[in-house]
């Protein structure tokens, strides 16, 4: 470049000429080596991530392959028809379907309210010293496998809820006008209510924790001014924090809710087995889950097995409903925020 | 240091290298305690091993028409067109019974006496409590409270629930016509537990329960079992020399296949709900060795393993019978170029 003693911006042709785009010389040495690793790190993670989708794929493809015979035997009436019958082979999905239903209904009714309480102590109201006790606890909750918790349901929660906690419901709630006949029946601590119950102690550590975590998140700063106007505690959670977590709020119960949905061994332990609809929620019930951890390992005749891949194709379709409707939650939300602003 | 560590690998390697004698079966979980004790004692006796995954009858039937499994275990024995679809043969193992078990305040073992057509209803759903006249007509001498009946049966497919249900079909037409019998059948009523240990700890739990499981599991857990009138109108106790009774009326030489369902057997002593089980292996062999090894390890049980039968409550077959059934071996098992596995 030439050095002037007045600097004039308007470019020589020379300068131009020495500006043109070109090529970069291609690196060398370390560098060379660099660039191949990179782009074979690019490639690795993109066939990992096309390995998920195509997993996907191929489950979908084996779950619509496998319901084949069933919906040809039966046709769309099978999910809304009440039978099992193994040995005139006929078969309907209404009970399994209402009891997962009915289930995480109950899990989360129980499950929400508490992890909201949980995660609103821990952040707002407990004292340092047990905070980190309590937070590792209730991880610790999510942490015991399913099936230590059907076992510990059938051999300890059921007699108790039999002998205490049915009887209770039975003559407080079961004696009310309109709830009254779901909490009517013999308390054998056995059931709907049962299995809901265990469900929801299953997934209150999923929704503590993600609600604890996007709680802690809150810039401190919104809540000092809420708290410096004068708000309530109470104010400034429903009024402050909530609003601000809602996404991450929603997002954990989501997941909560796709744990008691897909919850199989706990469920087949006390849920009863039984292919019925009872308007009480004491009477035994099935889910999705529990009917085919029953019966998929002997069933052999055709329509039976395909009606089984058929069950599993309503769950695979209820839970990605579920998270259809979350998002469509989340962006309707959105806008809403949007527009308050 | 590297020395050590490829001796560890070796010394890992070992006992896979020996595992390769084995033999393997699945099936039903009513025999499951007397095949792994038989399994435990010919080990110690000829080093093979015997490896059993009790996951059902049906499960059984399944591993064996696929062949993962060296034999397959079936309380629900398959008629001979089925057998000749698969290729297979079958012949029975052990007997056993099922025996029905409450769950009532102030009743002994053995005191509570049932019909099979008063079984049959209350499975049916039509009698709902204990204190219906049917049950107080048979036991005049029991307090019954008015309490409601909780029916628990099997939530999984199962050779007991065959069995049950098959003696249930034999004594009630209500229940043939509404129910049938099978592995796994459409209850009107009831909790369904998973395998004999589900029903054995619904029915201690539940107060006012009924359920059925095999006699070793209600006698190892001090369940209240009921007595059930057999086809001659007595009511026998259950135990080894009324099931072995039940067991000696099936006519096993003019069977094809073996296939006999000792259920609502004539005979005073007969115990009305007697089972079977029965094992199945392929007719041809692709692996005649493996065959030679469960047709060994089968014959030193029936001959060796009679006492450890008994003393889990099961009915070794008589001599007469294991001499049929080794002479089936010899004329249906036979490897790829017609040669008998067994002689």
């Amino acid at each position: 470049m030439s050095t002037t003693a007045s600097y004039n911006p308007i470019l020589t042709s020379a300068e131009r000429a020495d500006l043109t785009l070109r090529e970069p010389t291609p690196p060398t040495g370390w560098a060379a080596s660099s660039r191949w690793q990179d782009a074979l790190f690019e490639k690795t993670t993109r066939a990992f991530a096309l390995l998920v989708l195509a997993l996907l794929a191929a489950i979908i493809g084996s779950l619509v392959y496998g319901s084949i015979p069933a919906l040809q035997a039966f046709g769309p009436k099978f999910f809304v028809t009440n039978v099992w019958n193994p040995v005139t082979h006929q078969f309907g999905a209404l009970a399994p379907i209402y009891g997962t239903l009915v289930t995480s209904a109950i899990a989360l009714a129980i499950g929400i309210p508490v992890s909201f309480g949980i995660a609103i102590f821990l952040t707002e109201m407990c004292p340092p010293v047990l905070k980190r006790p309590l937070g590792t606890a209730v991880e610790l909750l999510a942490a015991i496998p399913s099936i230590i918790y059907g076992m510990w349901g059938l051999f300890v929660f059921a007699p108790f809820f039999a002998d205490t906690i049915e009887p209770a419901l039975a003559w407080t709630l079961g004696r009310l006008w309109l709830i009254g006949p779901l909490f009517q029946g013999a308390p054998n601590g056995i059931g709907m209510l049962a299995a809901g119950f265990i469900l929801s102690i299953m997934v209150i550590p999923f929704i503590a924790s993600v609600m604890r975590d996007v709680f802690d998140i809150v810039p401190p700063i919104l809540k000092e001014s809420a708290y410096g106007i004068g708000c309530t505690t109470w104010e400034v959670v429903w009024n402050v924090v909530l609003p601000y977590t809602k996404v991450g709020v929603i997002g954990g119960i989501m997941l909560g809710l796709g744990r008691a949905l897909g919850e199989t061994m706990a469920v087949t332990f006390v849920i009863g087995n039984a292919y019925k609809i009872s308007p009480s929620l004491f009477e035994a019930g099935n889910s999705i889950a529990s009917a085919l951890a029953n019966e998929f390992n002997e069933a052999a005749d055709p329509v039976h097995l395909s009606s089984l891949i058929t069950l599993g194709l309503v769950l695979f379709v209820l839970t990605f409903i579920v998270l259809a409707c979350s998002r469509l939650l989340l962006a309707r939300l959105a806008r809403r925020e949007g527009r308050q602003t | 240091m590297k020395i050590s560590k490829l001796l560890i690998v070796v010394a890992a390697a070992m006992p896979v290298a020996a595992a390769a004698g084995d033999i393997t079966g699945a099936g039903a979980t009513f025999p499951y305690p007397i095949y792994s004790k038989w399994a435990d004692a010919y080990k110690t006796k000829t080093g093979v091993g015997m490896n059993y995954q009790s996951i059902g009858s049906g499960g059984g039937i399944k591993q064996i028409q696929s062949k993962t499994v060296d034999f397959g275990a079936s309380d629900m024995p398959l008629k001979p067109e089925e057998l000749d679809k698969s290729g297979l043969m079958q012949f029975p193992a052990i007997i056993g019974g099922i025996v029905p078990v409450v769950n009532l305040d102030g009743v002994a073992p053995g005191a509570l006496k049932f019909t099979g057509s008063v079984l049959a209803d209350i499975y049916l759903g039509k009698i709902k409590s204990w204190d219906d006249k049917a049950i107080i007509a048979l036991n005049p001498g029991l307090r019954l409270a008015a309490e409601p009946i909780t029916v628990v049966r099997r939530s999984d497919g199962s050779g007991t629930t065959f069995n049950f249900t098959d003696y249930l079909t034999k004594v009630s037409p209500e229940w043939k016509d509404k129910v049938g019998s099978s592995t796994a059948v459409a209850w009107p009523e009831g909790v369904g537990g998973k395998g004999n240990e589900g029903v054995s700890s619904y029915v201690q739990r539940i107060k006012g329960s009924i359920g059925y499981v095999e006699y070793a599991y209600a006698k190892k857990n001090n369940m209240t079992y009921a007595l059930v009138q057999n086809k001659d109108g007595q009511y026998p106790k259950p135990d080894n020399d009324t099931f072995q009774a039940a067991a000696a009326y099936a006519d096993w030489k003019n069977a094809p296949g073996y296939y006999q369902i000792i259920t609502n057997s004539p005979g005073k002593d007969s115990w009305p709900i007697a089972a079977t089980s029965f094992i199945l292996m392929h007719k041809t062999q692709d692996k005649p060795s493996n065959a030679q090894e469960v047709l060994k390890f089968f014959d030193w049980s029936f001959k060796n393993g009679q006492k450890m039968a008994e003393e889990l409550d099961y009915v070794p077959l008589p001599s007469a019978l294991i001499a049929q059934i080794e002479g089936s071996w010899k004329k249906e098992i036979k490897d790829g170029s017609g040669k008998p596995v067994w002689d």
